[in-house]
């Protein structure tokens, strides 16, 4: 079986991603933010390069090779990315990122609430998919429910299932919470929302690039993606819809592309995906997420999932041993992907990042996008290490060591 | 390009050494911590990016700062920076304070400071300017 990740994997994961050979005030760069931003392997930036030095042309229009060719390999990632979560390639709409996937659902979707409809989400959720149905239910006159947390942070599933009833129109979940690590039970949910009539949509930012994702499996309705969280561009993102969905959703933003026939006084729509794509997309950054997909699909899920859980649990270990350090979220591996966030008492987690800069120690201080779960958590902000394919061992020891340099800075 | 200065890179020299020894001591020790009663010079800011929190009260007598507390919850550098500054504000005149520049924030800090970091250092001066117009102002009330 697979061993803990160690510099020797580190130095492998170098060759293919060129940032990681860089040096931070002299240190070598331990990235641990990998929830906010991974780093990119070389042949995603080739393929990039690739297509602005080779094919660069627009796509669906030109009757040119040059086009062609653009459009070939536009829709060819298409197809990858369905094949990559079990999905069917008319059902993925490329956006660029994950918060269009979730705006163009609450404006899209959102139309068809009614005074007095129910729309539920979690007490974990990120600002991207809280604020646009908080804004939409506000409008419509409809209201916002919010699944509990227990105190080990994973969702109450026994209120839960008392919050989902006949007036819920929609269901609203982090697959994976980018504070606390958890892993939330979406085959269950999918089956309370349906049970309903209720339809439920997935925010995946933090699922795609740790474990494989799988439509069929899940059976949810919508799952949304970033690709710069799978070590693809930033600018891209992914909607996933069931077909005949997507049929009948009004689409979000007007243009070219999207659709079939324009007159002076109507427009009829495209059919999907690119009723969802209007104007020129981001083409480039589609034939990075391509390559992204093709990384990810030549290691093993297993490989990827068990080095991830490792690392995880001797990170909890280590910290669980700093007396100050105050950890958020569950303290055990199972359902839990490899976020961790905490605390040390009297030190801003701004101070904490600056301090862990000095040792070429990348983290993420604040509030992560989740005001409501920092007021739960009755903190103001958290540090947060996120682990990535390259990460190691050698990495954490890096930041319990930085965490006794704060300590002695701070408490001297 | 970026200015490698700016985003803080390079290691600290021995004399930001001191200076970021400075800020530890203030952040740990603020001086002037309190409040003023019905004051007419009185400013609250906040950082929503840190979450970092000031309140400044200041006494005015012939356009000189001859009073001068604060209060208030954060990061090291925002809290140490207003802590500094209370310091070098007391006797002075209201128009050189008002003069003050984020040039001089972080020359009395010292340290370089990343783009990131500069509004934690530079919420002193947004809440000093605030207070130095007059009357009781909360910019988040």
């Amino acid at each position: 079986m697979n061993k803990i990740a160690t510099l020797s994997d580190y130095e492998r994961a170098g060759k293919e991603f060129p940032e990681l050979r860089r040096l931070i005030h002299g240190h070598r760069l331990i990235y641990l933010d990998n929830a906010s931003t991974t780093q990119k392997p070389q042949s995603v930036i080739d393929a990039m390069t690739t297509y602005y030095e080779h094919s660069n042309a627009n796509i669906h229009r030109g009757v040119y090779q040059l086009s062609e060719e653009a459009t070939t390999a536009y829709e060819g990632v298409r197809q990858k990315v369905a094949d990559f979560i079990h999905a069917n390639s008319s059902e993925i709409i490329f956006t660029k990122g994950t918060t269009e996937s979730l705006n163009l659902l609450a404006y899209s979707l959102g139309k068809s609430l009614q005074k007095g409809d129910e729309v539920v989400l979690t007490h974990m959720e990120h600002h991207s998919s809280l604020v646009p149905w908080q804004q939409i239910a506000h409008e419509k006159g409809a209201l916002v429910r919010f699944i509990p947390l227990r105190d080990d942070g994973r969702l109450d599933m026994t209120v839960a299932k008392r919050l989902i009833t006949a007036n819920t129109k929609f269901v609203i979940v982090t697959h994976v919470s980018n504070v606390l690590g958890t892993i939330n039970p979406i085959k269950a949910l999918s089956v309370l929302a349906h049970a309903v009539g209720a339809k439920i949509i997935i925010d995946g930012a933090q699922a795609v690039a740790h474990f494989q994702v799988d439509m069929k499996e899940l059976d949810c309705d919508f799952y949304a993606f970033s690709a710069h969280k799978m070590y693809g561009p930033t600018g891209v993102g992914v909607l996933y819809g069931k077909k005949e969905l997507l049929e009948t959703l009004p689409p979000f933003l007007y243009g070219g592309s999207m659709i079939r026939e324009v007159t002076l006084d109507k427009t009829t729509w495209n059919d999907v995906p690119w009723k969802f794509e209007a104007g020129t997309p981001n083409i480039a950054g589609v034939i990075g997420l391509g390559a992204a997909v093709e990384y990810l699909q030549n290691k093993e899920w297993s490989m990827i999932q068990h080095q991830e859980q490792e690392l995880t649990a001797y990170a909890l270990e280590q910290l669980r041993a700093l007396k100050p350090v105050k950890i958020y979220g569950p303290l055990t591996t199972e359902e839990r992907g490899g976020v961790i966030s905490f605390t040390l008492q009297g030190v801003h987690s701004h101070d904490i990042a600056t301090l862990f800069d000095q040792r070429g120690i990348a983290v993420r201080g604040g509030h992560h996008c989740a005001m409501p779960l920092m007021k739960l958590l009755k903190t103001a902000g958290t540090t947060r290490l996120s682990f990535g394919i390259y990460n190691t061992k050698e990495d954490v020891d890096a930041v319990v060591d930085a965490i006794r340099y704060v300590i002695e800075v701070f408490h001297q | 390009m970026i200015n490698k200065k700016q985003i803080g890179e390079g290691q600290l020299t021995e004399e930001q050494e001191i200076y970021r020894e400075n800020i530890l001591d203030h952040y740990k020790h603020p001086r002037n911590v309190g409040a003023i009663k019905n004051c007419l010079h009185q400013h609250r800011e906040l950082n929503p990016l840190c979450g970092d929190e000031l309140e400044l009260f200041l006494e005015v007598e012939n356009n000189k700062i001859v009073k001068v507390f604060f209060s208030g919850a954060g990061c090291a550098i925002s809290q140490a920076a207003m802590s500094m500054l209370t310091e070098k504000i007391k006797g002075m005149g209201v128009e050189e304070a008002m003069k003050l520049q984020s040039e001089d924030i972080v020359d009395m800090l010292g340290i370089p400071i990343g783009v990131v970091r500069m509004k934690c250092a530079l919420l002193c001066l947004k809440t000093l300017h605030g207070s130095l117009k007059g009357g009781s102002h909360d910019a988040y009330a």
